[in-house]
């Protein structure tokens, strides 16, 4: 019988797909929106992160980076405490993204000094050799602050003149930077997860060198990038002549200098390849 | 004989031009994206970064191949299963320049960084908005010749048809809504995990829409008309139909398993992927059923070639997407290389060689011709399959190394790999991949310039006629 009506079938068509719509895509605005799920630490963008947010979505940033952790092992421990609804109410669109070309960023912000990022957007490679990530060098330009002010009100951010002066002479670097450091940091996961070292801190490599080679391996994919390939300073110090004792040495590499930004290797690499790395440091030292 | 019939044909031949135009550009910025991950060298700044490329690729591909072809097939089988000429070919044609402005523009305003940054909704409003007018019209020639038609009976075909045009409108309206601040930058209207909820009912009902009843439609006439016996079961088709459209649009949230959006969206999510392999292997079957006693056409015919494996990999992608959607295992392969592996078997695979087959079948018709070269039509054919095999292929297992080494722990609970120690692993796929591609790409020149004779030589076969 529908066969010869096609308006009645245009409109149960609808009616058939509104179904579905309603049950998965309308109903679900009311748990999201739950007051419950509302965090208290979750600040909406300031002037200037807002500009670094809305570059970030021009160079389409999000084709290669997700924002989101997964309550995963893998996840947790590579990027950061898993992700909570509450963190997101200020994101118009939301990047949480679909491909990990390059790894997650939800919680990118704190990980690094600022001299790191303007070092590895200018010129991903130099300071990991082998990403594919373009070279961004091209923000080192003035940004263009005019619809700012636009921006704020249509989002319903709150701001001060004070903060719209202040983006005179910065540049799309400069925004990009202040962004990816805002990035998951609105609740205080670093501090919570903060590794506390226990148990024997006695260096089982002690002069053992047999695991300088390793050592160096782990060195140079890992460290050299902040601490200079022959361990004469960037971004991080020098460590060529640190004469610090073992355990202290390893307790910076495992647990992290957070308001120094070293970042905690702890999670992602264990206590085994730390204390060879540490061997590795400790071996150089004076040459 | 077309002339005859009053079919507003030349409209028909507009897009299928146009769509094999925007076709090249998708897979000839495919293989340029895939290079890029290979070697990141060959980024240029900033118009021409991974970042910008990969949206106008994919909306080249989905838009301009993709609409833009169903639109030509929209119009020409509309007009044949009802017996009635276009309702209005002066509205068609505008649709046609139209069509290839909001193309263009959304080329040039990608690569300007003029982006929403939703997938497959990234057009600034401005742009939108054309796209919405493009539809409303195209949509109200369509369904107005149906109502006008001669010919009583509405074959499957028109009801996919119809699902379409009513599907994309109602998506790509709510997905759009925004908030402007000025011509070429406006915000979502949604918020977090809500406007993550929207966009992928939005995005996997594209997939629903776009890739998957338009292509069915055009199978759904083609085969008969290329086998020369009619569909196996009417009955099956339209109960496939109603349990399609009605199961896609549950799904969404099985792109979002493991965030922040609640969880009994995501359960119910998986539960309806699961139960969406029904319907699709309706269809699927249906396809097979029709070719019992004819299963030697798939030597002696080419068009049927097509048309079967790309039911094939219709049948194989929709085992291949209930799998990603299980919790288990998207926790292993989502964000990988895995994905774009089963999106190109899908759009390399069911959309486009559907498509071919429906333009080898219509040219030489619209044409008044043969086609120039069978020869080149086998050899097209195998070059696509194998690119897109090898494509599929190299990517299937990129992203399962991928994910093993991601998930590899020591015995201290640590992570065995850092990121970049996976990484590092891919690049051989990458490799391979742009390998693949480059052979799809070959198989998409030769089809052109078979095509392009065909049409060519038509021209000339029947120009003293008309003298
Ligand atoms: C072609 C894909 C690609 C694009 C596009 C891309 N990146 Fe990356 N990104 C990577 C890869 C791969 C890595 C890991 C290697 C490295 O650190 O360079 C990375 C690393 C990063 C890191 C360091 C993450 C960490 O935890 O070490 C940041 C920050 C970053 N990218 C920001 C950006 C920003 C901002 C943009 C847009 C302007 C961008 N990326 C565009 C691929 C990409
Ligand atoms: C993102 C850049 C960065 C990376 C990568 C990095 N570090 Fe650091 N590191 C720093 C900074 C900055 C400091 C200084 C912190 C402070 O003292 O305020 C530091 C401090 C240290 C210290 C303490 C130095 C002292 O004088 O006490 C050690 C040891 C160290 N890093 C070792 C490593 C090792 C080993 C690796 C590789 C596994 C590594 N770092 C990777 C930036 C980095
Ligand atoms: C042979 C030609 C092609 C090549 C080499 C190619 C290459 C690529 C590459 C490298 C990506 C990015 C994958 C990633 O994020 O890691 C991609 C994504 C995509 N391509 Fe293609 N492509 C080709 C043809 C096509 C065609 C013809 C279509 C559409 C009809 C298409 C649709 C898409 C879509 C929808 C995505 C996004 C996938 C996702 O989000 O996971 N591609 N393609
Ligand atoms: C029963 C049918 C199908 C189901 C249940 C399904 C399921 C899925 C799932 C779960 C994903 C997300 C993978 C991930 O990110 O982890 C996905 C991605 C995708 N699928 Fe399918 N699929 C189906 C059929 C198809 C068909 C026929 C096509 C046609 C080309 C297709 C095209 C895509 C595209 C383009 C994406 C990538 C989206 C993105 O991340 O940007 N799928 N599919």
């Amino acid at each position: 019988m529908l066969e010869k009506k096609p308006i009645i079938l245009l409109l149960l068509a609808t009616a058939v797909i509104l179904v579905g719509t309603i049950v998965t895509m309308v109903a679900p605005f009311k748990w999201i929106n739950d007051p419950k799920l509302q965090l208290a630490g979750v600040k909406p963008y300031t002037p200037l992160q807002l500009e670094g947010r809305d570059i970030y979505i021009r160079e389409g940033c999000n084709n290669c980076h997700t924002q989101t952790v997964r309550p995963l092992l893998a996840d947790v421990e590579r990027y950061g405490e898993y992700s909570k609804v509450g963190e997101f109410v200020h994101d118009q669109p939301f990047l949480w993204g679909s491909r990990r070309t390059g790894p997650d960023l939800a919680r990118i912000g704190g990980k690094y000094p600022n001299a790191w990022h303007y070092r590895h957007m200018e010129d991903p490679q130099s300071m990991v050799p082998r990403s594919n990530m373009p070279k961004y060098a091209f923000l080192k330009k003035q940004l263009d602050s005019r619809l700012t002010e636009k921006k704020m009100k249509a989002l319903g951010f709150p701001y001060t003149h004070a903060d719209l002066a202040a983006l005179q002479g910065k540049t799309e670097m400069d925004a990009m930077v202040a962004y990816m450091q805002k990035l998951g940091n609105d609740i205080p996961w670093r501090k919570a997860s903060q590794v506390t070292v226990t148990g024997d801190m006695k260096n089982p490599y002690q002069d053992d060198k047999t695991v300088i080679q390793e050592g160096k391996a782990l060195y140079d994919k890992e460290c050299a990038q902040c601490h200079g390939a022959d361990l004469k300073g960037g971004v991080g110090p020098a460590l060529a002549d640190i004469d610090k004792p073992d355990a202290e040495v390893f307790k910076s590499i495992y647990a992290g200098i957070e308001s120094g930004g070293m970042p905690a290797y702890g999670e992602s690499l264990g206590k085994d390849r730390v204390w060879k790395l540490t061997t590795f440091i400790k071996y150089h030292q004076g040459k | 004989m077309n002339q005859q019939e009053g079919y507003a044909d030349d409209v028909v031949k507009g897009f299928i031009t146009w769509s094999m135009v925007w076709g090249l550009v998708a897979v000839l910025v495919g293989v340029l994206v895939s290079l890029q991950l290979a070697w990141p060298q060959l980024n240029l700044p900033p118009y021409l970064t991974y970042g910008r490329l990969r949206p106008i690729h994919t909306n080249a591909g989905i838009f301009g191949w993709g609409i833009g072809s169903f639109m030509a097939f929209f119009f020409y089988i509309t007009q044949r299963l009802t017996r009635t000429p276009l309702w209005s070919p002066g509205l068609a044609r505008f649709q046609l320049y139209l069509f290839n402005v909001v193309i263009a523009l959304a080329a040039v305003t990608l690569a300007l960084g003029m982006n929403r940054s939703k997938e497959y909704a990234e057009l600034e409003w401005p742009v939108a908005l054309l796209v919405v007018v493009l539809w409303v019209i195209f949509a109200v020639n369509i369904i107005m010749t149906i109502v006008k038609r001669k010919e009583e009976q509405m074959y499957i075909s028109l009801w996919y048809i119809l699902a379409t045009l009513v599907g994309v409108a109602v998506l790509y309206l709510v997905n759009n809504a925004g908030i402007p601040v000025s011509l070429t930058k406006s915000y979502s209207a949604y918020a977090g995990a809500n406007d993550a909820n929207v966009q992928w009912w939005y995005g996997h009902n594209a997939v629903a829409m776009v890739l998957t009843t338009p292509p069915l439609a055009i199978f759904y006439y083609f085969l008969p008309k290329s086998t020369g016996v009619p569909i196996y079961s009417h009955r099956m088709g339209v109960i496939a139909f109603w349990s399609l459209i009605f199961m896609y649009l549950w799904t969404g949230a099985h792109h979002l398993l493991w965030t922040p959006v609640p969880d009994w969206v995501q359960t119910l999510a998986m539960a309806f992927s699961i139960m969406l392999i029904a319907p699709s292997w309706g269809a699927v079957f249906n396809g097979y059923f029709s070719m019992n006693g004819q299963w030697h056409q798939m030597r002696e015919n080419y068009l049927v070639k097509f048309l079967i494996f790309g039911i094939t990999f219709y049948g194989l992608q929709t085992l291949q997407g209930p799998s990603q959607a299980v919790r288990t295992f998207s926790a292993f392969i989502h964000y990988t290389d895995w994905v774009p592996g089963h999106v190109h078997m899908g759009t390399l695979g069911w959309v486009s060689l559907v498509l071919f087959a429906a333009i080898y079948y219509t040219v030489p018709r619209l044409y008044n011709t043969e086609i120039y070269s069978v020869k080149l039509v086998n050899l097209h054919f195998w070059l696509a399959v194998i690119g897109q095999l090898i494509f599929s292929i190299t990517m299937w297992i990129a992203g399962v190394q991928q994910a093993t080494m991601l998930h590899a722990t020591n015995p201290d609970g640590s992570l065995h790999y850092s990121f970049m120690e996976t990484l590092i692993e891919l690049y051989p796929y990458w490799h391979g991949r742009a390998l693949g591609g480059i052979i799809y790409l070959a198989s998409m020149v030769i089809f052109l310039y078979n095509i392009i004779k065909t049409a060519n030589g038509g021209r000339l076969a029947s120009a003293p006629e008309r003298a």
